[in-house]
């Protein structure tokens, strides 16, 4: 049976064309019974003597998924209208939803009533989408009843009332979720109903009670043709809502139709709108522009660095660079103010895990999230929790599934593995490998040989995970959704599990690994005579930490043949390091904090600069060699599909503030290639010591993060990597805790056809998601890793007031922007009492500082007592 | 995008994998043509018509021991959602022009009608995906019903390999997701391949069962195709009253 879906649609170039789609219906499609008699029960899900079966709707997943995860919810329908609703509201339930219904061990059936004949239900005149899936959602309820008769119950479950009375109305039994887990008599599985989703229920009733409640405090948002049209007419603009990142009440959005920026002020105006969200805005009367002009003025530069913070480590981290007062040529008000507007409608929502807390509440202020713990604001594990959450990082354990992808434990080094003609036994080689200290996922060792002929032989040992992460597996799935290990300060998220990120991968010492390797030949001189690839089999000598292989380096009496690898490796990587810098690699500033962590409190006991050391740039200079060869390798053989990173150039806007910045110290920065400025900040040498590390940091700033792609989807004059200026780069030597990594050994793999590619790489728009999934995975990680930094700062410096140097980065009109060199921590010093404007957050009471002295070094009494944490 | 549903299993549109579209044709349909069929496979739509043999226009194209054959493709304006001004004669009508021209002319028995031509006209009055296919099954029809001798029929079919899973028929969002697609004109009876094109890269063994897949998927046009032409010639019989 046929039936066809038209719609109209919006074309990108704003074109509106009707989309006729054809839509199938079939009779194929079996209720998931296994004991009906007339569908094929060959793929029944469903348990034999379900007495009950359930059918959720779109809310209930999204708002009861920690519910429906737990194993005492079992046989359930899962209608394919929910799943799409959901897989459009909420991307992640959705994934739990999907791991759920492939679980075996679970009772969940999907039922595709978008595509039975019986089922399907076509639009109304006048219906509403919503209430068009919510009568599907009955019609397969109900569907189900009579199919399976009287001996099963079908209970729909929803909180949405209407829904509800209908389905009743309809003869089909329906529950809200309450009631139904009531009537199940746990009472630990009440604690999991989220209570908030009761709105359709309870607060409807409450308001029912107190109709003085009912006033408006946001105007409706305008229907869907309203926006069309007014955008059309140009009444309204598109444009992505982002919120200034220190002024929740302050938003802006860029307009193409302006071709400026719109700013949004206040709640109302925002009008429920998200950070990221794609807004429909109407400009304000012109004379509430300068209101808001003035606004600015007041407020000033007050919409940056509000708060004391790490140092941004690229433009994507750093607060947005404003360019205020730059009236564009032929406006005619001398003043310009930018536009000031207010959201009508949302296009698009950015969705998103928030995390919010209660208030008022009496002391002290508690979180109730989901479960039954109390969280309070402040307290490390809550703050660790929001931190994880909003960044969407998976810290569930992995599945039985994906641990049942693992090898038996113990593992060792098999005769099979050494039988396999394409792994070279390379367990005579003197490999070593140098990490931070107390690294258990080693993912790259090294040796160096000298030759007869005087070049040497150096090796980069990468663990060849992909020989247990299988493709397609469920064990790849879910490092393929993770993406990237988290590192936290206190803590790791892994990407793959324990066993194998610690054990069985991890290229620890005195034990035999399978690693794949990168091998050169060598002159003297750093030059690459040869290079081939090879898994292999290796066992290394030493696990050496930074500091070690140094003071191996370092001390002169030492003459073992480690010691000798070591100081050749490193002459040859300074030669490399040189070479590169001589290239146009840029050596930017981004200071990395580390801690030293309490291991019974886990609070941070020291903080200091994280110490580069010669050794880590060696490990450094042979990474980028061995991923370079790499990435040259597999480009070579698969053109139009390899897994690249790139780093784009910065255009001449983004470089603007460094740029001006560098001129009002009277330093004229050269930024026509990545050469250039790399020399012109090599020159910037200041009186200060630290005035070249500054302006490193606020060169980092204006660059972009690099990123990863395919090959097919640009030209290769797009591929190259800026920083490092490399012609091509990706990421091949830590596949332990990148996916990316992953990627790429199979690609090298196949292109030393040891094993075949696998068919995904073949699917376009496939290895583009999974490319922009892994973008998106690591910046949430670095996002995090930033985060967990901050918050441990903070509770560092809570406890300890602490008198520093600092160097002051900017002045304001009523403060001045402070950057502290030792803590990679900025922060604002205000000259006047902050008085009644700003958000209460911030976080930082200027006490005990000498305010008089504008004079470049002063000493200034950090976070003092008063510690909320703003997040 | 999701081209295939890993819950479900299902399509966009609700097809299984090796699936096809809904597929009709109809003889007939412009009778002053000696030789028309309309085919629809879902929602596209491509209508052929036929003429000759007849005396060669041109006469310094005429081949002295077999029949001239020319094609033109042509898309009407109002074939796809925005209604585009196409210029005859661009690259891509001349080049399909040209692969149903080569294509026909395989199972035309040229050698029994010299020195005469045969035109094919196709035109596709509605696009979405498969296009190539639709015109060479319509130019089949056409031709049988114009009763110009052929050897065999020639139906053809797509197939393509989206999601890790080699799909059949593929339909117009899942022909521009920009994965590899193979076009696959077989004789019917004989077995024989006489139309293959793909303009990506695939692993042999993938390539492999996505051509075995439009092959299936040729058969059963081409099943589809006889039982058009057999109801046709009935009613032929029945109104010559034999
Ligand atoms: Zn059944």
């Amino acid at each position: 049976m046929l039936q066809s879906k038209s719609f109209v649609k919006k074309t990108r170039q704003g074109r509106v064309v009707k989309v006729v789609r054809e839509h199938y219906l079939r009779d194929d499609i079996y209720c998931g019974a296994p004991s009906c008699k007339t569908c094929d029960t060959s793929a029944a899900r469903l348990s034999t003597s379900a007495s009950t079966v359930l059918i959720v709707d779109t809310n209930v997943v999204l708002n009861q998924i920690v519910l429906l995860e737990n194993p005492a919810i079992d046989d359930v329908v899962v209608l394919s209208v929910v799943l799409e609703e959901v897989r459009n509201k909420n991307l992640a339930v959705y994934n739990r939803l999907k791991a759920l219904c492939t679980n075996s061990l679970r009772k969940f059936f999907v039922f595709s009533n978008e595509h039975h004949k019986d089922t399907y239900v076509k639009e109304m005149v006048g219906e509403s989408p919503n209430d068009r899936n919510d009568r599907a959602i009955r019609v397969a309820a109900l569907w189900y009843q009579s199919h399976l008769g009287v001996n099963t119950q079908i209970l729909l479950i929803t909180n949405d009332r209407e829904n509800k009375r209908r389905a009743i109305e309809e003869g089909i039994s329906s529950e809200t979720v309450e009631s139904y887990v009531r009537s199940l008599g746990k009472p630990d599985l009440l604690d999991l109903v989220v209570p908030s989703s009761s709105a359709g229920v309870s607060m409807e009733d409450v308001e029912d009670l107190r109709p003085s409640k009912k006033k408006v405090i946001y105007s409706e948002h305008k229907p869907m043709s309203e926006i069309t049209s007014g955008l059309h007419h140009r009444v309204y603009h598109q444009g992505k809502l982002r919120v200034n990142r220190y002024n929740p009440f302050e938003a802006y959005v860029g307009s193409e139709s302006i071709g400026d920026e719109i700013v949004i002020y206040g709640r109302s105006n925002m009008n429920r709108a998200f950070d990221g969200d794609i807004v429909a805005v109407e400009l304000l009367p012109q004379d509430q522009w300068r209101d808001g002009k003035s606004m600015i003025i007041a407020d000033d530069e007050d919409d940056e660095e509000e708060d004391v913070h790490l140092v941004p480590s690229s433009a994507d981290d750093a607060p947005r660079n404003e360019n205020l007062v730059q009236p564009t040529a032929g406006s005619v008000a001398p003043v310009s103010g930018r536009p000031a507007g207010r959201v009508v409608g949302i296009i698009k929502r950015n969705w998103h895990s928030y995390c919010g807390s209660l208030e008022p509440m009496p002391m002290p202020a508690a979180w109730k999230s989901f479960g039954q713990k109390n969280y309070f604001i402040g307290d490390r594990d809550t703050e660790n929790e929001v931190l994880l959450i909003e960044n969407d990082i998976n810290t569930r354990p992995f599945s039985s599934q994906v641990l049942a992808c693992l090898p038996p434990l113990p593992w060792s080094l098999s005769s099979e593995d050494l039988a396999n003609a394409n792994r070279e036994d390379l367990r005579h080689l003197r490999v070593f490998s140098v990490d931070p200290p107390g690294c258990k996922d080693i993912d790259d060792a090294l040796h160096c040989m000298p030759l007869a002929n005087g070049n040497f032989e150096v090796g980069v040992h990468i663990a060849d995970v992909t020989n247990f992460v299988l493709p397609g597996t469920p064990l790849d799935e879910e490092a393929s959704q993770r993406g990237t290990s988290v590192y936290l300060v206190e803590r790791r998220i892994d990407m793959l599990p324990k066993p194998l990120t610690e054990d069985i991968c991890s290229l620890r010492s005195d034990v035999e690994r399978l690693a794949f390797s990168v091998i050169w030949e060598m002159t003297p001189d750093s030059e690459i005579i040869s290079t081939r690839y090879t898994k292999s089999a290796i066992k290394s000598c030493a696990a050496l930490s930074y500091v070690e292989a140094q003071a191996r380096m370092d001390d002169s009496r030492m003459m073992d043949p480690l010691t000798t690898d070591l100081r050749n490796l490193n002459s040859l990587a300074k030669i490399m390091r040189l070479r590169r810098i001589e290239r146009g690699a840029l050596t930017l500033a981004s200071p990395e904090v580390k801690f030293e962590i309490d291991t019974e409190t886990h609070d941070p006991l020291d903080i200091g600069m994280y110490q580069i050391r010669e050794a880590n740039q060696m490990i450094e200079e042979f990474m980028l060699a061995a991923n370079v060869s790499v990435a040259e390798k597999i480009l070579r053989h698969f053109p139009l599909c390899s897994l690249l990173r790139r780093h784009p150039s910065p255009t001449k806007e983004m470089l603007e503030p460094l740029l001006q910045t560098a001129a009002a110290v009277g330093l004229d920065l050269d930024v026509s290639s990545s050469k250039a400025l790399a020399d012109s900040l090599d020159r910037a040498v200041g009186d200060d010591p630290y005035f070249n590390k500054l302006i490193r940091i606020l060169a980092t700033r204006c660059m972009t993060q690099a990123v990863y792609f395919s090959s097919g989807d640009l030209s290769p004059s797009e591929f190259s990597h800026y920083g490092l200026a490399a012609r091509l780069y990706t990421h091949f030597t830590s596949p332990i805790r990148r996916y990316a990594d992953v990627i790429v050994h199979r690609l090298l793999a196949a292109a030393l056809g040891i094993a075949k590619l696998p068919p995904i790489f073949l699917d376009g728009p496939q290895l583009m998601s999974i490319a922009d999934n892994l973008n998106h995975r690591h910046r949430n990680a670095q996002m995090a890793s930033r985060a967990s930094v901050e918050l441990h700062t903070l509770i560092y410096f809570k406890k300890r007031p602490t008198d520093t140097e600092g160097r002051i980065v900017k002045i304001k009109s009523n403060r001045f922007i402070v950057f502290v060199p030792k803590f990679g921590i900025e922060g604002p010093v205000y000259l006047v009492p902050k008085g009644d404007k700003g958000a209460d957050w911030v976080n930082h009471n200027p006490t005990g500082q000498s305010s008089s002295s504008l004079s470049s070094r002063f000493v200034k009494q950090l976070f003092a007592a008063n510690g909320g944490i703003s997040c | 995008m999701e081209y295939v549903d890993s819950l479900t299993g299902f399509r966009l549109d609700g097809r299984r994998p090796t699936d096809m579209r809904q597929i009709r044709g109809e003889i007939g349909v412009v009778p002053k043509a000696d030789g028309s069929a309309l085919f629809e496979m879902g929602n596209t739509k491509v209508i052929a018509a036929i003429y000759g043999p007849r005396e060669v226009q041109n006469k310094s194209q005429q081949v002295n021991n077999q029949a001239l054959v020319r094609c033109e493709y042509s898309m009407a304006n109002f074939s796809t959602g925005d209604r585009a001004r196409r210029p005859k004669g661009d690259r891509r009508s001349t080049e399909i022009s040209l692969v149903i021209r080569q294509t026909m002319e395989a199972c035309i028995l040229t050698h029994l009608m010299p020195r005469s031509q045969i035109d094919i006209f196709v035109q596709v009055l509605q696009a979405d995906g498969g296009t190539r296919s639709a015109c060479i099954n319509a130019a089949t029809l056409a031709l049988a019903d114009a009763g110009i001798p052929m050897c065999d029929i020639v139906t053809s079919c797509s197939a393509g390999y989206l999601s890790s899973t080699p799909l059949l028929d593929l339909n117009y969002i899942e022909d521009s997701a920009g994965g590899p697609d193979v076009t696959v004109g077989i004789l019917a009876k004989m077995d024989k391949v006489t139309l293959l094109q793909m303009d990506a890269k695939l692993p042999l063994d993938i390539f492999e069962n996505v051509m075995q897949l439009a092959i299936e998927g040729c058969k059963a046009i081409a099943q589809y195709i006889r039982g058009v032409l057999l109801e046709n010639t009935k009613q032929l019989e029945y109104r010559k009253g034999v």
